[in-house]
Formats: C-alpha cells, structure tokens, sequence
C-alpha cells in the first residue's frame, strides 16, 4: 500500500539540472531500502521555482526540497522516507525567513511561501500535482468533466456565451476576446472545419506554453474538444515546435491515451460529437506564431503570413473556417466550463479577467514560471515573488512580450499588469516572457539583441520588415559602436513608424517595439551614447575600453595570461612598494572581453 | 469510455491514491520511525495504519506519517494522534492487530482506546 509520494519535476528547466538522473537514483534507494510497496515515485511538470531546480516534493508531508543532487538521494530515503526524518539542510525557504522565523520544515507550507503566496495558479494547477504521462491522474483531478458537461448538458451556443461572459482573452499577446473569436466562426458553413493550437511559442524567454504542455497536456487536448464542439470543428491540429521534445512526446501520449479512452475520436461521451487530434511540428520559424503564416505551415506550404481578412473565422486552414488559440488561453477553458464564467471574471481588472502566467527570466532571483491574477503589480511580481535582483543591484526594466514587446521603466514598476494598462505605457502582454534587467544592462543593446532576431526571423515576404528591420539593426550597430550622430535617433524613430504601419503581418508590424521603448523611456541612454560616446552600463564594446592602473598593478601578470588577443605586456615602470612592474593594454588589440579584469585581484583594471 | 458514469469511477478510484498530494487531513497519525522503533517493529505498524485507513475509506480525513524518535524508546513503537482543537493521543507498544482496534474505534468512532496509550498504560 502507497503510503507517500515523491514528486520529481519533470519540466524542461529541472531536466536539464539533473531531475532524469535523480529519478533513477531515488528508485534504486528506494529498492535498496525495501520501500518499493510504500513509496511512489512520480514524474510531474514544472513547478515553478526552475532556478532552484532539481525540485523534489513528498507527500502527504508536502516537504519541498530544492536543488536535489544524486547524492542526496539516498539520505532522503533513507532519513525522510524510512525514518520519518525531514532532511532540513534541502528545505526550500525564503531568504528573509531564515532570518527571522525559524519554522521547522514539517509545518512549512509551501504555498506561505513569498514565491507561491501572491500567485493563483489555474493554468498551472496541475503542473507539479499530477503525472502528466497518467490520464487516470488528470480525470482524478476533475479533468474531461467540462468536456462531459459541454457535450451532455449545453448546446454549442451555452458554450460560447459562458466563453464570451468570462471575459476571458487570447493569451497569446493579441488579447483578443476568446468568445468573440468563436462565435465568429461558428455561423460559417463548410464541409470541414478546424481548431488551431498555436504552440509555436517563440520569443526568447519565453517557456509558458512548453510547461503547459509537459505538465498538463490533457488540458490543452480537452478545451480543443470543447472548442470543436461549440463551433462545429472536428479536426484540430497542434503546432508545436521540433524543438520542444519533451512536450511532443508528453502531448503525442495523452492523445493516445485519449483516443484509447474514447474521449477523442468518434461519437465521445455517445453525443454524436466526434473530434479527432493531430499534432504538426514546426521547425521553429519565428514567424509561424503569425496565425496566418502557422496555417500555411500546416498545409505544408512555407510559413509565410496572408493579408487578413479574409480572417481565419472564414477562410483559414484549407480555406476552411477556423479557430486558433494559444496554448495557455485553451488551458483556462475546461476550468471556466465547469466553475462557471462568473467564478472567472471574478479574478483579475475591469477589462482583463483570470491570471496570467509569466516566464521570470535575465536579472532575478528566482528565474521559473509564475502565475498570477491580472492586476498585479510589477513591483510584486519582480520583488515578491520573483524574490528581486540578484546581487543587491538595481532594477532597471522589465522587458515584456519578446521581439515584439517593449519595456517597463522601473519608474513604472506599480503598474498592475493587465492588457490595457500595458498598452497605455506603450507596452504589451505579450505571450508571458518577462526578462528583468538590472543597472548593468544597456538598452539600446538590448534593443539591437532583439533586432537581431527579427532580422533573423523576418521571412522575407514583405520589404518594409525585411529590409526595414536589417535598416534599423545597421543604424543600432552605428550608434552602440559610436559613430552615430543625434540624426540617427531620429532616422531610426521615423524608420520604426514606416516599419510599423506598412508590414503585413504582426512580425513586422511590432518589430520595432523594442527600439520605440527605448527610446521612450531610455533617450538618454541613446543620447549618452551618440553626443557623449560612452555605454552608461559599459556594455557597448566599442564605446569602452579597459585600462591598467600602474600604480595598483603589482605586475603578477595574471591579466596577460588570460588576454586572448595579447593586448597586455610588462613595462619598464615599478610602482612604489611593489617589486615587479606594472603591465599595461594595448587598446587597440583589445577585444574588450573582460578576461583581464576577471582575473585580476588586486582591482587594477578598470572598465570605462 | 462511453459515459460521465464511467468517467466518475475512474474519478472515484484515483482519488483514493492522490489525495496524498492534497496536503494533510484533519487527523495527523504519526509513527516513531527511528532506528528504536523500527527495531521495534514500527514498519508494519505504519503499513498497518495506511492499509486500514484506505479500507476504512479515511483516507481524506486522515494522514499517515512518520517522525524521528520520540525519545521514549522502551515504549516503542509508538503513535501519536494530533487532531486540531484535541490533545494529543499516543499509543504505545503498537502492532498491528492493535492498529486495526485503533482505526476502528478511534479513528472511525472518535473513541480513543485508552488501554493503549500512554495514560492508560500506567
């Protein structure tokens, strides 16, 4: 009989800090320790606290260790499983709390916890709780009952009026209200029609819907079913990119494990309705997240955007109507059917209702995924949850919505985050990547980082993004090398509105929203390094340049030995006191890595 | 699958093995799992306790888990039973033929079975 579960993260972020090797190990000791009829393992999604990682939690005590190696396998085995004994040196705690209150780990909980305590998880509520791999663990979890409650109990139209009442709005970034989305579709007669899962998520820093899908893919696959019942769909295709190998493999074996089940397929629920599943693999082009350019991939054509209309509510995939949703908005639909519209709009602003799930990256100390009600502020998002800036340096902005997204000044750092209130401070939601920047960060490097990847991932097909953002990346690179003059800044801003208007589709079209952030909030960064020719964050390379202080230098010539370039030597001069001589950089073979300064001990160089 | 009712039992029957996951129940039994009490005999106690509970279907009123030792070794294995707003109860000696007695009545009846507990002991 089980007496205790383990639960080991199974997410992409615990993965690849070791959670597979941690798996076999707490099977082997727990073999070793004759515990194999007591103690279940069981693999789940993320949990949230990635940076921590590898995240282990036992039940029924709800003990939460983090960064669990295979070493320490066998004593929580051995003390926690067999003996009852919590291993408390792998407790997870908050950092303040230490100090203060000294709770013993067995009455910890983990949702008191500054990283859980302001979150409300409904997307993620089963990511961390059950075994995504198990369907029996999703049904337990009330899962395929909105499915059951849709097709036996409402008609089409109840179902898009309880979307519609939730508020409810597409989680990609666009914000389009859901409901509105599908009763678009639904009056249009065709032979076929389609559902779209859009998991072609591709901003840098972005991982909400690759969690999504680990952790809970029988969410996505049950809401797909919910949609094609309420707009008379009865195919849907998945497009998730190649690269995310873990969530196709999870997502390919629950809809297996549905269609065995009888809950994809033919007649499900035995209410005439039939719904069929198929995943297509993106191969990771940027501009496949474009709902029109996703369907044309789909069709087996190259991922290039069409004008809209027609919209896809019309004439989408095949020229069929259809509907397209990103992962994270589907995930909330089986919990709005069953609890109901009101239970949904209750959460969240006047105009943007339920939560939001974000990806914490760059400049923070716990780096993870996070979700929480709309309305909440930056501050508690960074500062509480987020458990602030690493090394006691400053917060500086909050980038948002990846290529396409601007920034948060920190200035700005109340702002309750919902859709309206971003867009008014010339902002977006974006799909949920959030990059925290700290004092050390340049803007408009950070601007010319994201240029890069348009430039990259432009496909080609209009000329305003593609020869407007290679345009705008050139004139970045002539500013952040310090030749650019105060009639770059405003060519730069004046290219940025032509790109806008003109592009065909959203690649484009918010493409220069990063340099347009900047430059509305950071001028005088861009200004610094035009008129004064300095980085005020000393990123820049070509506007710094290390130099050897010769009367700190006591000539141990550890800088020259880490220089790659051979751009320091000796000199003839001998500090007072010191024995050796000094060395000193030769900038013009410098190639202003920083390795000199790295190694140096004795604080003689210096980065201007 | 053809039908809610199917959907149900299957609901039904994983409940049992999740609710481990759900955090702790009103009743918190806690076995003396050191080396003194597992030498003791204290694993079969504790099995015990985890098979009667799910066959009495407790298993979302009560918890089972473990703790170090108490420090009463002679008197192991013991099992403590916290109850909010209740003082706590420990039974001493425990096997599991007594465990079987003590889900019954206490657990399930709400009547401690003083002859095993400390205070009855003496």
């Amino acid at each position: 009989m089980i007496r205790s579960h383990v639960l080991i993260c199974g997410g992409t972020g615990c993965t690849s800090s070791g959670s597979q090797t941690l798996q076999k190990a707490f099977n082997e000791n727990i073999a070793a320790f004759g515990l194999a009829e007591e103690v279940k393992l069981v693999q789940t999604g993320c949990f949230g606290l990635c940076a921590l990682g590898p995240i282990v939690i036992i039940y029924p005590d709800g003990t939460f260790y983090s960064r669990v190696t295979s070493e320490d396998v066998k004593e929580i085995v051995e003390e926690h499983l067999l003996k009852g004994r919590i291993v408390e040196r792998l407790v997870y705690r908050d950092k303040e709390a230490d100090e203060t209150v000294k709770k013993a780990a067995s009455e910890l909980s983990l949702s008191d916890t500054n990283f859980y305590k302001s979150q409300k998880r409904i997307v993620l509520r089963n990511c961390g709780v059950i075994d995504p791999d198990n369907i029996d663990e999703y049904i337990a979890m009330d899962g395929y009952a909105a499915l059951g409650k849709a097709l036996t109990e409402m008609t089409p139209e109840e179902v898009i009026k309880v979307v519609s009442d939730s508020g409810l709005r597409g989680r990609g970034g666009g914000g389009f209200p859901t409901g509105r989305k599908w009763a678009l579709c639904a009056p249009n007669k065709a032979d076929q029609k389609y559902v779209v899962c859009n998991a072609d998520e591709g901003d840098p820093g972005a991982f909400m819907d690759r969690s999504i899908l680990e952790g809970d893919p029988h969410a996505v696959i049950e809401a797909m079913a919910i949609c094609g019942y309420a707009v008379g769909a009865t195919k849907g295709y998945v497009y998730v990119r190649a690269e995310y190998p873990i969530a196709v493999t999870r997502l390919q074996h629950a809809i297996d494990q549905a269609k065995e089940y009888g809950l994809l397929g033919k007649n499900i629920f035995e209410s005439g309705f039939d719904f069929d599943l198929e995943i297509k693999l993106g191969a990771g082009a940027f501009v496949c997240g474009e709902e029109t350019a996703l369907m044309t991939s789909i069709e087996g054509n190259r991922g290039e955007p069409r004008p809209r209309p027609p919209y896809p509510a019309v004439k989408g995939l095949f020229n069929r109507p259809t509907v397209e949703n990103n992962v994270e908005t589907f995930a909330n639909i089986p919990q709005i059917i069953l609890n109901g519209a009101e239970w949904f709009s209750s959460m969240g602003t006047e105009r943007s209702k339920g939560t939001k799930v974000f990806a914490l990256g760059g400049k923070i100390e716990h780096t993870g995924l996070v979700e929480i009600p709309m309305g909440v502020t930056l501050n508690t998002i960074i500062n509480e949850i987020g458990g602030g800036i690493p090394n006691g340096k400053k917060f500086k902005a909050a980038q948002t919505g990846g290529p396409s997204g601007g920034c948060i000044p920190a200035s700005l750092i109340d702002t309750e985050v919902d859709y309206d209130n971003l867009v008014s401070i010339g902002c977006m939601m974006g799909s949920g990547g959030l990059i925290v920047m700290d004092e050390d960060n340049c803007m408009v490097d950070m601007a010319k980082f994201f240029l890069e990847f348009t430039v990259d991932e432009s496909c080609g097909k209009c000329t305003p993004c593609r020869v407007g953002t290679k345009r705008l990346l050139e004139l970045l690179d002539k500013i952040t090398q310090g030749n650019g003059t105060l009639e770059d800044i405003d060519r730069l801003e004046e290219l940025c509105n032509y790109i806008k208007q003109n592009s065909l589709c959203g690649l484009g079209q918010t493409a220069p929203n990063p340099v347009l952030a900047t430059l509305k909030f950071f001028r005088d960064e861009y200004i610094a390094h035009v008129v004064d020719k300095v980085c005020p964050a000393g990123v820049c390379k070509g506007l710094i340049n290390y130099s050897i202080d010769m009367e700190k230098c006591i000539g141990c010539g550890k800088c020259a030995k880490n220089c790659p370039a051979d751009a320091i030597t000796r000199t003839d001069y001998i500090a007072p006191g010191h024995k050796l001589a000094s060395f000193t950089i030769d900038t013009s073979k410098c190639v202003k890595c920083g390795a000199c300064v790295a190694g140096c001990k004795f604080n003689a160089i210096s980065k201007k | 699958m053809k039908s809610l009712a199917e959907l149900q039992a299957i609901k039904d029957r994983m409940k049992s093995k999740i609710v481990l996951r759900e955090g702790t129940g009103e009743i918190r039994v806690v076995v003396g799992m050191a080396t003194c009490g597992i030498a003791a005999g204290a694993r079969p106690v504790l099995n015990a306790f985890v098979e009667e509970i799910n066959a009495a279907n407790l298993y979302e009123k009560v918890t089972v888990s473990q703790t170090g030792c108490i420090g009463f070794c002679q008197l192991e294995p013991i099992v403590e039973v916290f109850e909010a707003g209740k003082e706590k109860i420990t039974y001493i000696k425990m096997t599991p033929d007594k465990v079987k007695e003590v889900v019954e009545k206490h657990l399930k009846g709400g009547n401690v079975v003083t002859e095993y507990t400390v205070a009855g002991a003496n």
